[in-house]
């Protein structure tokens, strides 16, 4: 079967009304999570097939498409997602920032400020930011309606109980225009920051769980803490050692089994913009 | 009528649809901003955009309620044929479609249940003027404060009281559509000194 056999973005023309029905009513109801009626993919879940939903649902031939895991272009599954969609929809694709329309992202966003013409889907494993404290659909759904989060405020507590402070450094959850508490996925807190008052619009998509929920643009979000131990983002306290960005947030590559190790930027393509604008880390070759 | 019935839909639905939807998605998404959608010829009284929303959204999923002018014989066939959607009263509609005093009284859509705020009615509202005067419009998708052309103001202040419920509005005339979300908290339009 050749790739004209799909139909545009592989999904069928039904499928995608139902997700972008499912997108409005998200939109409409900043960090509530709408039931779809997710499809199976060719791809395993786990690898983004909520993302490529509701991915598949936004994008027009018009579209630029930037597909990061963790910040990077060049990782198995943004190629193998980027490469899906190029074969399905046509779309043209890019690893700049601000050359992207559409952004699916799997757990971080770009260091680069995103503009009011950009889309960030988020690939979402587990939407359901009350799961690990309350394992009931049925009860965490009353939880939402009824505004009922003084549970996640016992886990926050009991981090800091048992540490000292909130441990929790990634998924942290958060609280939309005072209403919903989200879970913003699994980006490191560092990006936390990042998610209110952003121009571009953010939609999230979990395929096995069959949630959508979306942020638009402004919107209030708000990170939970205590007046005492307030929210905090933090990252590896280096600078980049290819580019030496201070900014921007790390992963530590172990480079030898001495304990060697680097720290170098997630966001690939910020990284390699400041190389090529001839910024240096001391790690540099 | 069976050629005005048959023609009008997208030529090309995988990819008008998917403009047409980035017109909506932009809208809803930032309120008070108006974007051209086009691609479709639907049977007078709806305009091009409101025709063009419908094919876009509605389904055989989703019950659609007429209202006014818009119940006529041209458009039940239209939708039927494009779009297979089953006609109902208002009480049980996902989409109506309309003129905003023939959709009245608002009362009369699901609002969506506090544990499923999702399930409640999207509204048409169809001929709208674009060059009226606005009504001041914050919250989620606006940078500080936006403006935008509504027919009323109360309805909507109403509307918004009942955040998470309530129901979401799109506004189409002509070619052109702007969206109304439940979250936007609206202020009639400055006539009088505003007090700072």
């Amino acid at each position: 079967m050749t790739d004209q056999a799909y139909n545009f973005a592989y999904l069928d023309e039904q499928t995608k009304r139902m997700i972008r029905r499912a997108i409005l009513k998200g939109l409409a109801i900043p960090g509530y999570q709408v039931p779809f009626a997710s499809r199976e993919m060719p791809m395993p879940y786990g690898w983004g097939t909520g993302g490529v939903q509701v991915s598949a649902a936004v994008l027009t031939p018009d579209d630029t498409l930037k597909v990061i895991d963790q910040g990077a272009d060049d990782t198995t599954n943004a190629v193998s997602i980027r490469t899906f969609f190029e074969r399905t929809a046509g779309v043209k694709t890019t690893t700049r920032t601000t050359d992207a329309s559409v952004i699916q992202t799997r757990h971080r966003i770009p260091e680069e400020p995103l503009t009011d013409n950009q889309i960030l889907v988020y690939q979402v494993p587990i939407p359901e930011p009350l799961r690990f404290l309350e394992p009931r659909e049925s009860e965490t759904r009353k939880m939402h309606s009824l505004e009922e989060y003084g549970l996640m405020h016992v886990k926050l507590y009991e981090d800091i109980s048992r540490h000292g402070h909130i441990a929790t450094s990634y998924a942290y959850p958060v609280k939309i225009e005072g209403r919903y508490v989200m879970d913003p996925s699994p980006i490191p807190k560092f990006d936390n920051p990042k998610l209110g008052d952003m121009a571009a619009i953010q939609l999230f998509g979990a395929g096995r769980e069959q949630r959508i929920y979306a942020l638009p643009p402004y919107t209030q979000v708000v990170s939970l803490d205590f007046e005492d131990h307030p929210f905090e983002a933090s990252k590896a306290d280096h600078p980049c050692g290819l580019c030496d960005a201070t900014d921007s947030y790390l992963d530590e590559v172990i480079i030898d089994d001495t304990g060697g190790r680097m720290f170098v930027c997630s966001d690939t393509d910020y990284c390699a913009a400041r190389q090529a604008a001839g910024f240096k880390g001391k790690d540099a070759a | 009528m069976q050629a005005e019935t048959l023609a009008g839909g997208f030529d090309t639905p995988a990819v008008q649809s998917a403009h047409a939807f980035r017109g909506l998605l932009e809208a809803m998404a930032r309120p008070g901003t108006v974007r051209q959608i086009g691609g479709a010829a639907p049977p007078r009284p709806l305009s091009p955009a409101a025709g063009c929303a419908l094919l876009t959204l509605c389904d055989t999923d989703t019950p659609v309620y007429l209202a006014g002018g818009a119940d006529c014989d041209a458009v039940r066939a239209w939708l039927a044929f494009h779009t297979g959607a089953p006609l109902t009263g208002p009480s049980h509609c996902a989409f109506a479609i309309g003129r905003w005093e023939d959709l009245l009284p608002l009362s009369a859509y699901p609002t969506g249940t506090s544990e499923y705020p999702d399930r409640s009615a999207t509204l048409i509202v169809d001929g709208t003027d674009f060059a009226k005067p606005g009504a001041v419009l914050r919250g989620p998708g606006i940078s500080g404060q936006a403006t935008m052309a509504l027919p009323g103001i109360k309805a909507f202040q109403d509307n918004n009281a009942l955040f998470p419920l309530g129901l979401d509005f799109i506004f189409a005339g002509g070619s052109r559509i702007a969206a109304l979300p439940r979250s936007t908290k609206i202020t009639a339009p400055a006539t009088v000194t505003e007090v700072f």
